[in-house]
């Protein structure tokens, strides 16, 4: 059979699982430059879902797609290097401040450029927002079933796919013809490490913004097209404007707070046998246990 | 019109705890803003189903019934819930942050071009005034959640977008009869006007559902676990105190994603929400999305060799200490005196 042509969405984000204490601002908004930027978790199971496709079907092609600052290049990177056949950056200021369903549209107006493709995967959901949104919104946009909460490829073929997706109590299987959005759980088999060989050949590709300036980087794109990773902007698809960014979000953040817990009295205590002792026929005597 | 419509889930027969607190959130919510609560049931053989929302205050309930529709489905409960809300124009519509409500919620939202928050903590009625337009509103509903890994709380509002949607976890609101003798009126809706065939495209082969072994939301003693535990070896510990104390094991995100416990047990935002008689806090820092979800416990016991943990701050008891050394003498001394 002939190869897949899958779209892998992906987003680079703040590391929000390691936050330490200088990654508050006083004012309590988040200091992001204090966060380390990575690829979102759950879409890099997502990318060793498409991998795997590819490994059982050769011709398979791999395109990652993301919207985001020039920076966010490097998950395009990333990808490249663990197996991806080309990348996409969506960026323009145009796109900035947009919620779920506003980054669904951008993303959805990318893919009807990118026109020709049998799946979407992407993860579940990204880490600092944790709404798993985006994928079923872009399914909705592009008017393609979807498949959320995957955690394996039971089979495929070149007309359709079946997944075992995971539940709150259990599993199920289900299966769906082609074109349709997959979006991936993290408990889905993780991606596979970087290639050495892919390594050295795409370390040098790099993006129109991350090149400027800088000659020689741009003449090695013009020799090697392979190293150029493509950047669109809002010019590069066909859009309404009033549905991006800040002004095409119905959802709108009236405030933000830092959390101040209301204190309590705390009763402190160590842990010699005699306090522990002493606490356990406390409890026992209030009946809170026993 | 301009009501509240809760999607209520439907299995087995039964309509979902989570949708029955939803519905007691939304009689609330409507009462303030002097509408209807409204309820839509979708599933196979639905008979019965009203008497077991109506006491919740529901005005009205939509029932869709049809033998396709025994299992959810993302496409045909999208065509209903759109082509429902299209015809009604609910003024707020919510719905569990189930694998349900989450499959279900964005869909709607993008074909209905709609705002939609996830995982909301709590749901309020206020005003808002736009900063940029300087247009005021009235009567919004604020979408509480707590964002960025859950370091800040959030207030969403939807100014302009009908309906105002929002997902809310099981547990996070009370479930609560509101008239147990209340009545309101059935709408049987005609499933093929808003279904059609190609909605079924994604087939269910097999499904293989249990009934859940674990109940941390019933357990009124819960030992519960973080990053500070260290490892799953040590995970064992709380699995021992919470056996001889007859609690139910819970963790945080941050354990649950080391993959020491099952994701069931996960308590906060992104997990259940508790309100033990006890909560004993072991190696938990006390993210605010952790927090979200057992602040609430009668008394709260915190375990943790960093003084400065942020849980400490909410807590009744604090022990500084090692979980290595303070949970066997926890057990120890239980054994000892409750002879």
């Amino acid at each position: 059979m002939k190869g897949l042509k899958i779209i892998v969405l992906a987003k680079q984000v703040p590391d929000t699982r390691n936050i330490g204490k200088d990654a508050m601002k006083e004012d309590g908004t988040v200091n992001r430059a204090a966060l380390p930027a990575i690829f979102n978790p759950e879409d890099l199971n997502a990318l060793e879902q498409a991998l795997k496709l590819k490994d059982q079907f050769a011709g398979t092609e791999i395109t990652m797609l993301t919207m985001g600052p020039g920076r966010a290049n490097e998950i395009l990177r990333e990808g490249l290097y663990r197996g991806a056949d080309n990348g996409i950056l969506l960026t323009d200021r145009a796109f900035a401040g947009a919620d779920t369903l506003a980054t669904s549209y951008a993303l959805s107006c990318a893919i009807r450029r990118i026109k020709d493709f049998d799946i979407i995967i992407c993860g579940r959901q990204a880490i600092d927002g944790d709404t798993a949104q985006v994928g079923p919104q872009v399914a909705e946009k592009l008017d393609i079933p979807q498949i959320t909460y995957a955690e394996e490829i039971v089979s495929a073929d070149d007309k359709k796919i079946r997944i075992k997706r995971r539940l709150e109590r259990g599993v199920e299987v289900v299966e769906g013809s082609y074109p349709l959005l997959i979006t991936v759980n993290g408990s889905a088999d993780a991606c596979r490490p970087r290639n050495a060989k892919r390594i050295m050949k795409y370390k040098k590709a790099t993006g129109r913004s991350e090149r400027a300036g800088n000659e020689a980087l741009e003449q090695l794109a013009q020799q090697k097209p392979y190293l150029n990773i493509n950047e669109w902007t809002v010019n590069d698809i066909e859009c309404d404007p009033n549905q991006l960014g800040l002004a095409g979000s119905p959802t709108k953040v009236k405030q933000i707070e830092n959390i101040v817990f209301q204190a309590k009295e705390a009763k402190v205590m160590g842990s010699t046998d005699a306090e522990i002792d002493g606490l356990v026929k406390e409890l026992i005597a209030n009946h809170t246990i026993g | 019109m301009n009501n509240i419509i809760v999607y209520c889930e439907f299995e087995d027969g039964r309509v979902a705890d989570v949708s029955l607190e939803l519905l007691t959130k939304g009689r609330k919510l409507a009462n303030k803003l002097n509408c209807k609560l409204e309820a839509l049931i979708i599933g196979a053989n639905l008979k019965g189903a009203e008497a077991q929302v109506f006491p919740y205050g529901v005005d009205t309930v939509y029932l869709a019934d049809d033998k396709r529709l025994e299992h959810y489905q993302t496409l045909p409960h999208t065509s209903i819930v759109c082509g429902l809300f299209e015809e009604q124009k609910p003024q707020i519509a919510f719905m569990g942050a189930t694998t349900v409500g989450r499959d279900l919620g964005p869909r709607v939202s993008s074909k209905l071009h709609s705002g939609l928050t996830a995982d909301c903590t709590n749901l309020e009625i206020g005003p808002h005034t736009d900063v940029k337009t300087g247009k005021s509103y009235e009567d919004l509903l604020y979408q509480i959640r707590p964002a960025f890994g859950g370091n800040i709380i959030a207030t969403i509002v939807n100014p302009e977008c009908r309906p105002q949607m929002a997902t809310v976890r099981e547990g996070v609101m009370k479930k609560e009869i509101y008239k147990a003798d209340y009545k309101g009126e059935v709408v049987n809706l005609d499933v093929n006007k808003y279904v059609s065939a190609t909605d079924f495209a994604v087939a269910i082969i097999d499904r293989q559902i249990e009934k859940s072994k674990i109940n941390i939301k019933g357990s009124p003693i819960i030992v519960s676990g973080g990053y500070g535990v260290g490892s799953k070896e040590n995970f064992q510990l709380l699995f021992d105190l919470a056996a001889s104390i007859n609690a139910e094991v819970g963790a945080s995100r941050a354990a649950v994603d080391a993959g020491w416990v099952e994701h069931e047990r996960q308590i906060g935002q992104t997990g259940v929400t508790v309100r033990p008689k006890l909560y004993i806090a072991c190696g938990i820092s006390g993210q605010i999305q952790h927090i979200a979800g057992m602040q609430e416990s009668s008394m709260i016991i915190s375990i943790n060799s960093d003084p400065n943990a942020p849980i400490n701050k909410i807590a009744d008891i604090v022990i500084t200490g090692t979980i290595e050394d303070v949970l066997p003498k926890l057990i120890k001394y239980y054994k000892q005196n409750s002879k």
